[in-house]
């Protein structure tokens, strides 16, 4: 297990220990939310490790607790049971300032509602992590436009988010995610607002970034088909994990788009219209 | 991350919400301007009218007919409100006081009355102030032209006045008057002097009178009665050996029913009716505070939420906790600086502006005052809920409402 160094892109997970290091575990983890003076069970006793350099879709129902999970293993909430470690060290030893810190260089998130600042270009939003990691401006303002550029919003750089549509904001919120080059990145629906040939593409730019950057995605989603382009499959229901497991036939998005454009190139002259 | 940096985002925060920021300077604005207005007329109308009084000189007493300490009130005509007169002072009664006191004091009868001048087809309603041929002594009168009335002038009652500086120009605009007839309620004149504008636009009636013998005054107004006896005593150290020989000498004749100022007195009755006018500015100026305060508050609470989700953002990016203060405070104290500068100017350009009707008078601890109030609500209310923002999970500030 020790010896085994991260080799992403390899089927290597199987449900259980992870072969790499476990980079993110929740250990009998609870979320209770009182409302009037009723609880919520979000969570009721949940058991997950995220091993390095894999890729992990959280598949569930709507209102299973998968965006409550992925906030509590993201330092962003903490559990009302149970610890989270992350690289082994318990997080409720930590201050909220290395929290913070872990976060801004660790963690990419991208939040199922954007969370944007308004009235802000999308350059200084991506920029923001790298404003609180200390990165000189010149090479922040550079960093963020790559970074947009890489999403495909290079022609976006000074729109506000009220200036663009749901899957504009969505990409980003992923910018915003990639720019300090995580190691970890956490989306919660990151395909939602997306017409399904850009969803493929967020996909295939998810997988890219985990197979030749070796970085450890986790995806938050209800649609299985989505599901199927990472390795493992935690499926959630009613706050308890109900099935992990090993992808058998993995969809690789980098061909689903190759077949696309193959699709569209035979269905005529005119070109198609991309789907 | 340095404090540059920390500028920079409370910077860029501040214009990413313009209205926002507009509307807290504007209560800083408000507030500030307010009370330094309302502060500087308050003051401009005290030290306007102490000072011109004290400018009559600082050792002057007056004697006044009827009892102002007190006792029973009556329809007394010309002795101020409740007082009787039940006897007025004569010339006889100044010429006595003044052979009393000799070398001790300059003694003036003084008679006030209205009077209507005309020259030409010009008329002006002004304010007859008669006296003796010392009168000027008193008064610290300067001439633009002309003279006092002399002893004999005096003596004689001659028809001879000089004009204050308002007469002067409303009758004889733009020429020397000395030498040219005026007449008073029908009487003719010569007039033989002009007095220099005292200014002051509050004491403008200082400007709009008349000067004639007392002597004269009375033979026009049909009286035998002066108004009242003004005293400058030589030395101001022994005004109260005055004040009790002026009360020596009057008391036989008239018993109790005269009272003599001091001018110590005089002020000391004005400044507390001048003090209940500050008080009231000065209400009115901590209601425009408090209203300004209301505003930035107002402001502050309604965009609690957006800035706690947006505090939430920056936490789950990585902000730590005195990232996000220092982007707090720099953003209150600058609309609170930035606004209570822009107040202090507006207050200081009002008040000068008003002055041409009012005296103002900026004072500092008025600026002081209300920028530092103003500063302090800006910065409470701009932190405080940032900073209680601040110490939820990141989560908690994303979702509040
Ligand atoms: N702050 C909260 N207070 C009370 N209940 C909450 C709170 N946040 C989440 N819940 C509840 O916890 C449960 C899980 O919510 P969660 O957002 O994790 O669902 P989800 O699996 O992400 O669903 P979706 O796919 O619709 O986003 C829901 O029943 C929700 O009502
Ligand atoms: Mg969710």
């Amino acid at each position: 297990m020790e010896n085994d160094t991260t080799r992403p892109g390899e089927d290597g997970a199987s449900a259980g220990p992870c072969r790499a290091d476990v980079v993110l575990e929740a250990k009998g983890v609870t979320k209770t939310y009182e409302l009037d003076g009723v609880e919520v069970r979000a969570l009721c006793g949940v058991d997950l490790q995220v091993c390095g350099g894999e890729m992990l879709a959280i598949m569930g129902p709507s209102g299973s607790g998968k965006s409550t999970l992925m906030h509590i293993v993201g330092l962003l909430d903490r559990p009302t049971e149970g610890t989270v470690t992350i690289d082994g060290v318990d997080v409720s030893r930590m201050e909220p300032n290395e929290l913070a810190a872990v976060r801004n260089k660790r963690i990419g998130f991208v939040f199922q509602s954007f969370n944007l600042l308004a009235r802000t270009t999308a350059t200084a939003n991506v920029e923001l992590p790298l404003v609180y990691a200390g990165v000189p401006a010149a090479e922040r303002a550079r960093r963020a436009r790559e970074a947009l550029e890489r999403v495909g919003l290079g022609e976006r750089l000074l729109h506000m988010p009220n200036q663009l549509s749901g899957g504009q904001q969505q990409r980003v919120a992923i910018a915003r995610a990639l720019v300090t080059e995580p190691s970890i990145v956490l989306a919660d629906e990151p395909t939602g607002n997306l017409d399904s040939r850009s969803g493929i593409e967020v996909m295939a730019f998810l997988q890219q970034l985990n197979r030749e950057e070796g970085v450890t995605i986790v995806i938050v989603t209800h649609d299985a088909n989505v599901a199927r382009h990472a390795q493992r499959v935690v499926e959630i229901k009613d706050g308890r994990i109900v099935n992990d497991f090993r992808v058998e036939d993995r969809i690789d998005a980098e061909a689903e788009l190759a077949a696309l454009e193959g699709a569209s190139a035979a269905s005529g002259p005119q070109g198609g219209e991309g789907r | 991350m340095n404090f540059v940096e920390s500028l920079r985002i409370a910077l860029k925060a501040l214009g990413a919400n313009k209205v926002r920021s507009a509307l807290t300077m504007l209560g800083v604005i408000i507030g500030v301007a307010a009370v330094i207005l309302l502060v500087a007329i308050g003051t401009g109308v005290q030290q306007e009218i102490t000072g011109s009084i004290e400018g009559l000189g600082s050792n002057l007493l007056f004697a006044f007919p009827g009892n102002f300490r007190g006792g029973p009130g009556g329809g007394g005509s010309g002795g101020g409100p409740g007082v009787a007169i039940r006897k007025q002072f004569t010339l006889d009664d100044a010429q006595l006081v003044q052979r009393r006191l000799g070398s001790e004091a300059i003694v003036v009868p003084v008679v006030q009355a209205a009077g209507v001048l005309k020259a030409g087809n010009r008329t002006v309603r002004s304010t007859i102030a008669a006296a003796n041929e010392q009168g000027d002594e008193v008064f610290n009168a300067t001439y633009v032209y002309g003279r006092h009335y002399n002893r004999s002038e005096y003596a004689t009652g001659a028809r001879v006045l000089m004009l204050g500086a308002t007469p002067a120009r409303e009758l004889f605009p733009g020429q020397n008057p000395v030498g040219r007839d005026v007449t008073v309620n029908g009487e003719r004149f010569v007039v033989i002097g002009v007095l220099s504008e005292r200014g002051g636009s509050l004491s403008g009636d200082q400007d709009n009178q008349v000067y004639m013998p007392a002597t004269t005054a009375q033979r026009l107004l049909g009286t035998r009665a002066i108004s009242s006896i003004i005293a400058k005593a030589n030395d101001a150290d022994r005004i109260d050996l005055v004040k009790a020989r002026i009360e020596q000498t009057l008391r036989p004749r008239f018993e109790d029913e005269f009272t003599v100022f001091t001018q110590e007195q005089t002020l000391g009755i004005l400044s507390s009716l001048l003090g209940t006018l500050t008080v009231m500015l000065a209400g009115i100026a901590g209601i425009s505070l408090l209203v300004g305060g209301i505003g930035i508050m107002n402001i502050m609470l309604v965009s609690v939420s957006e800035r706690t989700r947006e505090i939430g953002i920056r936490k789950a990016v990585g902000a730590r906790t005195h990232d996000i203060m220092s982007q707090f405070v720099i953003e209150a104290v600058a609309l609170s600086v930035v606004g209570g500068m822009v107040g202090v100017g507006l207050g200081w350009a009002g008040s000068a502006v008003l002055a041409r009707w009012v005296p103002t008078q900026v004072t500092w601890w008025a600026v002081a005052l209300a920028f530092f109030f103003s500063a302090a609500v800006g910065v409470f209310f701009g932190v405080y809920p940032a900073w209680k923002a601040s110490r939820l999970d990141p989560i908690v500030a994303l979702r509040y409402e």
